[in-house]
């Protein structure tokens, strides 16, 4: 039973972190990079619109600065729960 | 030497390579032909998924794309990499943990449903099909570009190659030449990345000479770039013409296709540990996101040279275009290719390149005495001419050709291995003749890999127009059949088996008939007018999701829960621990 709870816990963890990064995910690529471009394009940065940036480059480097971020969390995760191979 | 004879050189030693690596890996089980044994490096498997998934399209035709579509082409950008995201959080780690071979037997298993089983099947044969029917294309269009051979006997050599190491070494043999490949199509697209980025604007890093001012000139690049495509008449190269939902749903498509794809999630199954797959998702996207950031400042610069060679004076000037006659010798290379060509519309010897589909530009166009644009360019041409634009040598131009090989060769090859392995194992094994011993199985995955690289080169070679058009479609399949069912057999313990064969058969019959309808039976139809909520056909796969989502979920309410021992699968792959 007590191995149970802590896989729940783990599995609560798991989704906590996950459902963060994912709402970063989101905000870059769709908000940032389509919904809101006309009105970041007013902001302008070395030679880019801000807009513009995002859908062509920043939000690729966001994508994988999350996953990044997701390998390390779930490997202390891991480790807290004791759920390692 | 010679440019043919160098490159020839350059592309028998690439193939040289690949052949000695498949038989120093030959596969020796079906472990080893289907998944490598699981014994991948995660570094070496990122490598070889950002091959796998990197074709022909991305490599060649992705730059081009972005110098003609600006903006507008952010959606492949962020599309083809936002699904790693969701391959590392939602699937990768649970589909290793399960441990078998293929996606069709997770969701055969899953669903405990052998109908399920063959649905997903089916789904991956289409999808697979589809795709790998393009890359065989590409192979011949590389070939007879660079080494002026027929397409079909380009084909047959690229078929040999893949035939021998997808046979003979499985997904072994192709995971090793696909880390080979990667490095051979990232060099490759580096190099004269480098040079042009340099020689525009002196800083050699692409990502920030896309940003960068223009050497000598005191303008950033970007905002040259729009004004003078403003005013040849374009719409401004940082802002698009596409609806802001067709966008959406665009990207949307890509993202949850990539995630979807059978070639590339099979990849995550021939890492050792649950935590290689998330560590490999990493180092995927890091390969490919290298050749993805560059990509747009390789179209930016492309576009900008190819205006300042055709328009080098004042717009609308009598003396501002290029005299045909003056032209620089790449011009002439590529006119004979026909990738470029020029009608002297207006009989002046010039050539006026502008958007003469612009209404409101007509009256400013004439008003100049110019009677239509008179270039044609296709898009390929942006990487394919860019090293003898910025006059490197020869040998830079043969690596491209080895480069285009490489990445159309490793995507065609995961994909082979497949639709080989979906039926050896998911068909024959599992459905027709369970008792097949692991030596004969091995051989039946042999003999289907053969029969779908002829088929694939078929196809290659007489590509139906379907075909051809639903190549980029494929994502839209994948994200309305199997991405669904597979992450709702990993998040809900609820989701059964009538609820999930309903769901992907709903999907995909959707989506492939609206694919169907707009792009073979109703082409006149096919535009913004016609489509539902403003739903290109290649973003309806992000609604064709959403009904199989919705469809399952209803499905599974109504019909009775899956079995006990389900819920307990459920549970044992969402932890990394073996369970005992």
């Amino acid at each position: 039973m007590s191995s149970n709870s802590n896989h729940a816990d783990y599995w609560k963890a798991n989704l906590k972190l996950m459902g963060l990064l994912l709402t970063i995910w989101f905000l870059v690529s769709y908000v940032c990079g389509i919904l809101l471009v006309d009105e970041l394009n007013q902001i302008t940065f070395a030679g880019f619109k801000l807009g513009f940036w995002m859908a062509q480059q920043g939000s690729l480097y966001v994508f994988l600065i999350l996953i990044l971020v997701y390998v390390r969390g779930m490997n202390k995760l891991d480790k807290k729960y004791g759920v390692e191979e | 030497m010679e440019l043919k004879t160098l490159t020839i050189v350059v592309v028998v030693l690439s193939f040289a390579l690949y052949i000695g690596i498949a038989i120093w890996s030959k596969a020796k089980s079906t472990g080893d032909f289907y998944i490598a044994g699981k014994g991948v490096h995660p570094i070496a498997n990122g490598m070889a998924t950002a091959a796998d998934w990197m074709s022909a399209a991305s490599f060649i035709s992705m730059a081009g794309i972005i110098a003609f579509a600006g903006y507008d082409a952010s959606v492949y950008l962020m599309g083809w990499t936002g699904g790693y995201v969701l391959l590392a959080l939602l699937l990768a780690p649970y589909l290793r943990k399960f441990g078998k071979f293929t996606v069709p037997q997770f969701i055969g298993d899953r669903y405990y449903s052998r109908t399920a089983r063959i649905v997903a099947v089916i789904c991956l044969i289409i999808i697979s099909f589809t795709y790998v029917a393009g890359q065989m294309r590409g192979v011949g269009i590389v070939f007879s570009r660079f080494l002026e051979v027929e397409i079909v006997t380009g084909l047959i050599i690229g078929m040999g190659i893949v035939f021998f190491y997808a046979v003979l070494g499985g997904m072994k043999g192709i995971t090793y030449t696909q880390v080979a490949q990667y490095c051979v199509l990232i060099f490759a697209y580096m190099v004269p990345a480098i040079f042009i980025s340099l020689q525009a604007t002196g800083n050699p890093i692409p990502q920030f000479a896309f940003g960068s001012e223009i050497s000598g000139e005191g303008m950033y690049l970007l905002t040259k770039l729009d004004n003078v495509v403003q005013s040849l008449g374009f719409t401004a190269y940082t802002e698009g013409t596409k609806e802001t939902v067709d966008v959406f749903f665009i990207t949307a498509a890509l993202m949850v296709g990539t995630a979807g794809l059978p070639h590339v999630i099979v990849r995550f199954f021939t890492v050792p540990k649950v935590s290689d797959a998330r560590k490999s998702a990493f180092w995927a996207l890091f390969f490919i996101t290298i050749l993805y950031t560059t990509a747009p400042a390789v179209g930016a610069l492309g576009r900008m040279n190819l205006i300042e060679t055709i328009q080098p004076g004042q717009v609308g000037s009598v003396d501002g275009n290029l005299e045909y006659a003056q032209k620089p010798n790449w011009f002439n290379t590529w006119e004979k290719t026909g990738l470029l060509a020029f009608e002297d519309k207006n009989n002046d010897g010039r050539i006026q390149y502008y958007n003469d589909k612009n209404e409101s530009f007509k009256a400013t166009a004439e008003s100049y005495g110019w009677k239509g644009s008179e270039l044609k360019v296709d898009r390929d041409i942006m990487v394919l001419a860019n090293p003898e634009i910025a006059q490197l040598p020869n040998w830079v131009i043969a690596l491209i050709a080895a480069g285009g090989i490489a990445a159309a060769l490793s995507t065609a090859a995961g994909l082979l291995l497949v639709i080989s392995a979906a039926i050896s194992h998911d068909l024959v094994k599992g459905m027709l003749m369970p008792e097949i011993s692991e030596k004969k199985e091995l051989m039946v995955g042999r003999i289907a890999a053969a029969f779908a690289i002829v088929i694939a080169g078929y196809l290659g070679a007489n590509p139906p127009g379907f075909v051809a058009q639903v190549v980029a479609l494929a994502f839209g399949l994948a994200a309305s059949s199997l991405f669904p069912a597979i992450l709702m057999g990993i998040f809900s313990k609820k989701a059964n088996k009538a609820g999930a064969i309903a769901g992907m058969l709903v999907g995909i019959v959707f989506t492939l008939s609206y694919i169907i309808y707009f792009k073979t039976l109703n082409v006149e139809l096919n535009n913004a007018e016609h489509w539902w909520f403003g739903i290109s056909p290649e973003g309806i796969g992000t609604l064709g999701m959403i009904l199989n989502f919705v469809v399952a979920f209803v499905v599974s309410k109504v019909t009775a829960p899956p079995p006990e021992e389900i819920q307990q699968l459920v549970e044992s792959i969402r932890i990394p621990k073996a369970t005992t």
